[in-house]
């Protein structure tokens, strides 16, 4: 089973990233998404600055993906992914169907069916499939069994992707919920979600955190990880995506591939991880359940 | 697409007699449901039962007006066949178009009803033109309903670049989030818009009243607390209060409803072909009130588009229906992001 680091979704500031994929460079993952995918008003990294990261990973023996952004609005958002789709060097994940018609259009037959285009059966997956996709990242609510089932029905199988761990992209909006809680408007953020590196928790009246305002979009507050199910995943996809988080990820990464390797039990990694996460753990999607639930099988 | 033409206004239909109100009272279109999973306002005691369906299709076209059928959630592997059934009933009861999501169902309705009309329903996602091009391209849609997440000018921006209709959202209640990228709810109760046609479903839902005040949880989580003099809200998990660094306040959304009534001429003059109004959960008496309201402004901003202006009495009307009888111009607005 490979690994994957999803895109970074939160707003951190220019050295920061630039540090934390240096420090990726010699990491156990396989294959790296760099790329803006939440919000355009984000700045501190420019396209050009992405295809600079992704020749060193790739220097590095990575793949690098360019992941596109979730939600598009503007001209200016369709002008970005013209030229995420125009470089011919890395993959593309499109995570809109406007970047799927782009890259069919544009003949790519490499891309990646991201995790926001809503597949949930063999049909779309096929006409995808037919469109150029060549990899399947899952949308993090689907179940192991309806997943199972999805592959079981493809006439050719594909390479498919998993969310493994990190806290869920749950939403998008036009609206920005940081700059709501700064009470700034959009257009005049201020890029106060600049530096916030994990996104601020937003709590139940009764203190219970539930979600985490990340701008436009809005993620579960505790940290879905599959580190427990791994055995089950194993068949199911071919490869497992961790999240960055502000901090331990690249300790994450090393407890997945311990687990993955036989080098470490799984109930030791979980126990020994959930130290490093920013809050408590929840698997529950992958058993078809509330996702905010840890759901430990009988 | 001329800039003349006439704005289509499509009313809510979560019952035979709603369809029949919004008919009466001057709706183009009623759009309805199936009384399962295959529509995206799967309720306990709303939609249609084929003979009702057949009823209200007879109807509305004995009238001249048109039915639209939504089929809005995403099948699965396993309930596949439940939503081309779907399809094929739609089609053999005439319906004049069905509003999709999936492109998988989408393939299969333009294989095997080549005469159907095909919508590209809110759930489908599509806020640009290239991505409504793309369901044009493949299967021949002729419609699209945009998410609430554009401004005005981003509107126009789609309307000029598509060969499809571009139907928005008018009045009713306010989805902060894309339609379609909203996994909330599922999140909290393993029921979701997507795949059940759901959002914050009733069966998790929990009024008590405490010390504190009247709560309202959903599947358990705290959603929101009332005082004594304030009217509790239905636990919809984006509209509730929450901490967000210690303040407690609406960190998503207020409980209040979409209206555009205002800017009707402006969306007249970029060549939006037709205006829904949410609420197939309300009741007809509110399909009556706000059906009657937008005829009247849709005939007026026909007539004279440059002279027309919301009345006072359209708004306050609309308001009485509005949740927490407040209105919002929400995304067509900037300041609103």
């Amino acid at each position: 089973m490979k690994l994957s680091l999803g895109p970074l979704l939160y707003y951190w500031p220019r050295q920061s990233v630039l540090d934390f994929y240096a420090g990726i460079a010699d990491s156990p993952v396989d294959i790296v998404h760099l790329g803006e995918t939440v919000c355009s008003r984000r700045h501190e990294l420019r396209l050009d600055d992405w295809l600079e990261v992704a020749a060193m990973l790739a220097d590095a023996g990575k793949e690098a993906v360019l992941s596109t952004q979730s939600l598009i609005e503007s001209e200016s958002d369709l002008k970005t992914l013209r030229r995420v789709v125009g470089q011919p060097r890395f993959r593309v994940e499109a995570n809109d169907m406007a970047a799927v018609r782009l890259l069919a259009e544009a003949g790519r037959r490499d891309w990646i069916a991201g995790p926001t285009l809503n597949v949930f059966n063999p049909h779309t997956l096929g006409l995808l499939i037919e469109a150029g996709a060549t990899r399947w990242a899952v949308a993090p609510e689907m179940s192991g069994a309806a997943l199972a089932e999805v592959r079981a029905a493809l006439p050719t199988p594909i390479e498919t992707e998993v969310f493994g761990y990190g806290r869920l992209p749950l939403a998008h909006s036009a609206r920005c919920f940081t700059a709501r809680h700064y009470n700034l408007q959009k257009d005049n953020c201020e890029f106060r979600c600049l530096g916030i590196a994990d996104g601020l928790v937003l709590r139940t009246r009764e203190g219970e955190p539930f979600l985490t305002l990340n701008g436009v979009q809005t993620q579960s507050a505790k940290v879905h990880t599959l580190l427990g199910d791994l055995s089950a995943i194993e068949g199911c996809a071919e490869i497992l995506r961790i999240s960055p988080q502000g901090s331990h990820t690249r300790a994450i990464v090393e407890h997945f591939r311990a687990t993955l390797d036989g080098r470490e039990a799984p109930a030791e990694a979980l126990a020994a991880s959930t130290g490093q996460m920013p809050a408590a753990p929840c698997n529950g999607f992958w058993h078809g359940r509330p996702g905010v639930e840890q759901f430990v099988p009988a | 697409m001329t800039q003349s033409q006439r704005i289509e206004l499509v009313c809510p239909a979560g019952s035979l007699p709603a369809l029949k109100t919004a008919i009466d009272h001057g709706a183009d279109c009623v759009y309805l449901g199936f009384k399962d999973a295959t529509n995206a306002r799967n309720f306990t005691g709303l939609n249609f039962d084929p003979a009702q369906m057949r009823e209200g299709i007879a109807y509305a076209h004995a009238r001249r007006r048109k039915v639209l059928l939504a089929l809005n959630t995403y099948p699965q592997s396993a309930n596949w066949a439940g939503w081309t059934a779907a399809v094929d009933r739609a089609a053999e009861f005439g319906i004049d178009a069905v509003i999709l999501a999936d492109p998988g169902l989408m393939a299969y309705a333009a294989k095997t009803h080549p005469q159907l009309r095909l919508h590209l329903s809110v759930q489908g996602s599509a806020t640009s033109y290239e991505a409504i091009n793309f369901y044009h391209e493949r299967f021949g849609i002729q419609r699209a309903v945009l998410p609430r997440v554009l401004s005005m000018a981003q509107v126009e921006q789609v309307v000029g670049r598509t060969p499809v209709e571009i139907e928005v959202f008018g009045f009713g209640g306010l989805c902060v989030m894309v339609e379609g990228r909203c996994a909330l709810s599922a999140y909290a109760t393993g029921e979701s818009p997507n795949c059940n046609g759901a959002c914050s479903p009733g069966k998790h839902v929990r009024w008590e009243q405490t010390p504190q005040g009247m709560e309202t949880r959903l599947n358990g989580i705290l959603i929101d607390r009332f005082g004594e003099q304030e009217r509790a809200g239905y636990p919809t998990l984006c509209k509730g209060r929450f901490e967000v660094n210690d303040e407690t306040y609406y960190a998503i959304e207020e409980p209040t409803s979409l209206n555009t009534l205002e800017m009707l001429p402006e969306l007249a003059r970029i060549g939006v072909a037709a205006i829904k109004i949410e609420g197939r959960q309300r009741s007809p008496a509110y399909v009556a009130q706000v059906t009657k309201v937008w005829r009247a402004a849709l005939d007026r901003v026909a007539a004279d588009p440059a002279g027309f202006q919301a009345l006072p009495a359209w708004m306050a009307e609309l308001n009485k229906v509005s949740e927490g009888q407040s209105h919002t111009l929400g995304a067509y607005y900037r300041p609103w992001k």
